[in-house]
């Protein structure tokens, strides 16, 4: 059974996800309801086992059909990719929690969508094959097109179409790359690409740059990366909440491809094609961080901005992309976590308040008080403070953490500056969001009804990495530490990637 | 026949490409199915163009890839998948805003409201 781990995560939902959509569970929204949550749970601990395991076993390969690897699909779980299916796990499991309370009653098939959402982000993060990696990708997102319009209405149809062309010809163009990567390397296996391509001829090597170059065009537009964001704030602001709390992991899904193929296969050990994108992607880090801040500034409600702090987040892991050493790395792994949970929760919290405030829902005006101030006042506060990086909470840890990876006079010119004045105006659009929305009351007197517990539960379990991933610094740390050098020192562990020597 | 084929894998990609710019849903919709049909025959030629080659070993002197083939049956089905999943949606967004424009509301028209103005004075 242990060696099946693997695909676990993958398998999991999508049963799950199957089953729901048949008979006996389809039949009533409570019965969707347990099962979906059993499944997730189940999943979170699929993922759990997996992650402990790898870390005292190392990589683990599961050879799919038992087709020998640089010929067959394989999944590889290794210390990064078991790390984020654990995150997906967790914040798929707070996205159902809070749906519970009755988001999932707007529209159907809530369940079996976040479910099968939930296989395509474990699936892209596990897959060991750029070509599966694709078809992944394909699975998240139609399940994400079903997602965002879920609930209806015509602001949600309008950011929609937009997202669905654009990651359209996003689909198209990475076709393109992989055709030219595969006509001139000859695999798709990534660990076995990163073999091969140090070895190209001069004309191959162009092709193989061109193919490169396309998949950052591709990946930055799953991540966000600056010309290529302006889809993110309108999309993320119009989806349910707990829809968009899920979201926040689908940006990281684009950082971590960039990690995964740029660093492992165009990384250091590429020969003439070394280190390709870096000239390409300082500049469009710096710039990203610097529209997010602008952007957030000028948000006119709680969504808008958090969506905008999100394109802050991928600005500020895009630098560690850049910087391509293994501390920034390292560093780059402890902010996705952290950014992840935290912009989930204050999505969450955003749908909160919106509930509790009636018409005016999270926009920055004068309105009614909410319900609950203090529930929702203490859940803002924290998130507020960890999302700009205040102490005590993982914010402060995790930008530390990417200031210190900086190591020469020029890169600290330029990240500290950047990642600092960020991290004031994040403050700053906060605390004039925050000041709006609990202190500038109407006389209006009415009031809503109170959050549920499922909601409650669901914001507290993201709200919690917070304490804790400071709390567990060390070994969290050690932990990114040793996946960082994993994905860095990739020849050590081509044994256990490629039994059969490179095709 | 490797120049013709590039032409036509060039041409589909420029009109897939021209259509994807325009304003109204149908266009867009047009222009992301040539985009894939260009992507079809560009992944089919990653493989190399070959003539009288088949895909098993030992049936014929030169043998073709067969992987690209593979490739290109998968980005086929999804391709259908989404072309479906857009043509809805496409439908969906003029059943709900009104106009078939992919913002949703259409540009201001300056020669109608230049003659609503004399209609008016």
């Amino acid at each position: 059974m242990i060696e099946h781990l693997p695909i676990l995560p993958v398998l999991l939902p999508l049963l799950g996800a199957l089953l729901l959509l048949l008979p006996p569970l389809s039949a009533s929204l409570e019965r969707q309801r347990i099962a979906s949550l059993v499944v997730s749970a189940l999943t979170l601990l699929a993922a759990l086992t997996l992650m402990l395991h790898t870390r005292a076993e190392g990589i683990q390969l599961y050879v799919l059909g038992d087709w020998q690897p640089p010929f067959g699909i394989v999944l590889v779980s290794d210390l990064l990719s078991s790390l984020l299916v654990l995150l997906t796990s967790v914040l798929g499991l707070a996205a159902l929690l809070y749906a519970c309370a009755g988001e999932d009653r707007t529209g159907a098939y809530f369940h079996p969508l976040i479910l099968f959402q939930l296989m395509g982000i474990n699936g892209a993060f596990l897959t060991g094959d750029i070509f599966n990696l694709f078809v992944f990708f394909e699975v998240l997102l139609i399940a994400s097109y079903a997602l965002l319009i879920h609930g209806g209405g015509k602001q949600k149809t309008q950011a929609s179409f937009h997202y669905v062309a654009l990651n359209l010809v996003g689909s198209s163009l990475f076709l393109f790359a992989l055709g030219m990567l595969y006509g001139t390397l000859g695999t798709l296996n990534i660990a076995d690409m990163s073999t091969k391509v140090a070895k190209l001829s001069e004309a191959e090597a162009v092709l193989a740059r061109a193919g490169g170059m396309l998949l950052l065009v591709v990946f930055g537009l799953k991540a966000a990366m600056l010309p290529l964001h302006f889809w993110l704030t309108r999309a993320y602001s119009s989806a349910a909440a707990p829809v968009a709390a899920l979201f926040a992991i689908m940006t990281k899904v684009g950082i971590y491809s960039l990690y995964r193929v740029h660093t492992v296969v165009f990384g250091e050990n590429a020969g003439p094609l070394a280190n390709m994108i870096e000239p390409w992607i300082w500049p469009l880090a710096i710039m990203t961080v610097v529209a997010g801040s602008i952007g957030a500034l000028a948000s006119p409600n709680l969504r808008e901005l958090t969506a905008n702090l999100v394109i802050v987040s991928v600005g500020t892991l895009l630098i560690s992309v850049a910087l391509q050493n293994e501390k920034a790395t390292a560093a780059g792994l402890y902010y996705l976590v952290h950014s992840t949970f935290i912009s989930a929760a204050l999505f969450l919290v955003a749908g909160l308040i919106s509930e509790q405030r009636g018409k005016a829902g999270d926009r920055f005006v004068m309105s009614r008080k909410v319900r609950q101030p203090a529930l929702l006042g203490v859940c803002f506060f924290v998130a507020a403070m960890t999302i700009a990086g205040i102490p005590p909470f993982s914010g402060f840890v995790g930008k530390l953490l990417m200031l210190q990876s900086a190591e020469q006079g020029s890169e600290m010119l330029w990240v500290w500056p950047t990642i600092l004045i960020s991290s004031l105006i994040t403050i700053i659009a906060l605390s004039r969001g925050g000041t709006t929305l609990f202190w500038r009351r109407s006389t209006d007197k009415s009031q809503s009804d109170p959050a549920s517990p499922w909601q409650v539960a669901a914001v507290t379990l993201l709200l919690l990495a917070a304490p804790l991933m400071v709390i567990f610094g060390g070994p969290m740390t050690e932990y990114t530490d040793a996946a960082a050098r994993q994905l860095h020192q990739l020849p050590a562990s081509l044994d256990v990637l490629l039994p059969g020597g490179p095709s | 026949m490797e120049a013709v084929y590039a032409v036509c894998v060039g041409l589909l990609t420029f009109s897939g490409i021209f259509l994807c710019l325009r304003g109204r849903t149908f266009p867009v919709v047009m222009g992301l199915t040539m985009l894939s049909y260009a992507v079809n025959l560009f992944l089919f030629s990653s493989g190399r163009l070959k003539l009288d080659g088949a895909a098993i070993l030992g049936t014929s002197y030169t043998y073709a890839d067969p992987l690209p083939q593979a490739l290109v049956l998968t980005a086929i089905v999804i391709g259908f998948a989404m072309t479906a999943f857009v043509v809805i949606l496409a439908m969906r967004a003029r059943a709900d805003l009104g106009n078939d424009h992919v913002d949703g509301r259409l540009p201001p028209q300056p020669e109608t409201k230049t003659r609503r103005k004399k209609d008016q004075a």
